[in-house]
């Protein structure tokens, strides 16, 4: 059952990506620029999808997982260097090519040499970065 | 063009209702960078099959619905190598280290009101544009 709920998020993650347009890195880099044409469809899938999510966490009140175990828990409020450090670097790289970790994968049929290379650097990358946060949080203990 | 607006709502109405399926079904949130992730590094192996499932259902809707009705869709990245390399490693390596990525602190952060998701929004959009800005306008390398 769990696999077949993660299956059956992972194909509607992967439709809406696609129905989106946000597989096309033109239009995710023209929702950067604001020096070019500036497209504003990104809003509108980042709108579309949190309300179907803000209704899910409220759902999660009172309740357990429909396969059983917990509900994550709530967000911690504290912000770390490790959440700023991090997210300044995933934009930089989301700048430069226009693609995420979400369409990456679900451009993958279609993404051609270049999109199956940026998809190995993606996990070379998440296998570094334990290594490199480890390095962020010394220096951030020794300034 | 007029109609992409539509077309991002309804996409976007799709990947909240994956999030809402597999944050309500499996008690998770739905993160693309760490679902993946984990499997690459080695702390989701617990979970493994659920984990390589969503990628999969992930990966197939998309090549499904392309051969479909757009056999004609392009991600329009571009070709100079180095660029791509250097933007994969800084996605893998930043969404890690932030412990999330547009789906999981962007969708399900957002949608949750958390601090946290909320801050790093505001960070990698404000990274993304400026890097954009430099290297596509200043630099003129992209």
């Amino acid at each position: 059952m769990r696999f077949l709920l993660a299956l059956v998020a992972g194909a509607l993650f992967g439709a809406g990506l696609f129905l989106s347009g946000m597989t096309d890195t033109t239009k995710v880099q023209g929702w950067l620029d604001v020096f070019g044409n500036w497209d504003p469809t990104l809003a509108f899938v980042m709108a579309g999808a949190i309300l179907p999510m803000a209704v899910a966490w409220r759902l999660t009140a009172a309740r357990k997982p429909l396969t059983g175990g917990a509900f994550p828990a709530p967000s911690r409020p504290e912000l770390d260097h490790r959440l700023i450090t991090g997210s300044v670097l995933f934009g930089m790289g989301w700048g430069l090519a226009g693609l995420c970790p979400g369409p990456a994968m679900a451009s993958l049929s279609y993404g051609g040499l270049g999109g199956v290379i940026f998809l190995v650097s993606m996990m070379a990358g998440m296998a570094l970065a334990p290594g490199i946060g480890g390095k962020l949080d010394r220096l951030a203990s020794a300034a | 063009m007029d109609m992409d607006w539509i077309w991002g709502l309804v996409g976007g109405l799709l990947i909240g209702l994956g999030g809402a399926v597999y944050l309500l079904g499996n008690g998770r949130i739905m993160g693309a960078s760490g679902i993946l992730g984990g499997l690459v590094d080695g702390t989701g192996r617990g979970s493994a099959g659920e984990r390589a499932m969503f990628i999969l259902g992930l990966v197939a809707t998309p090549l499904v619905l392309s051969v479909l009705f757009r056999p004609d869709i392009a991600t329009h990245l571009t070709d100079d190598y180095a660029v791509v390399i250097a933007a994969g490693l800084l996605v893998g390596v930043g969404t890690r280290i932030a412990n999330g990525c547009t789906s999981g602190h962007g969708v399900c952060g957002i949608s949750r009101l958390s601090l946290r998701g909320i801050v790093a929004t505001v960070f990698y959009i404000l990274a993304g544009g400026l890097t954009l800005v430099l290297f596509r306008h200043v630099l003129g390398v992209i």
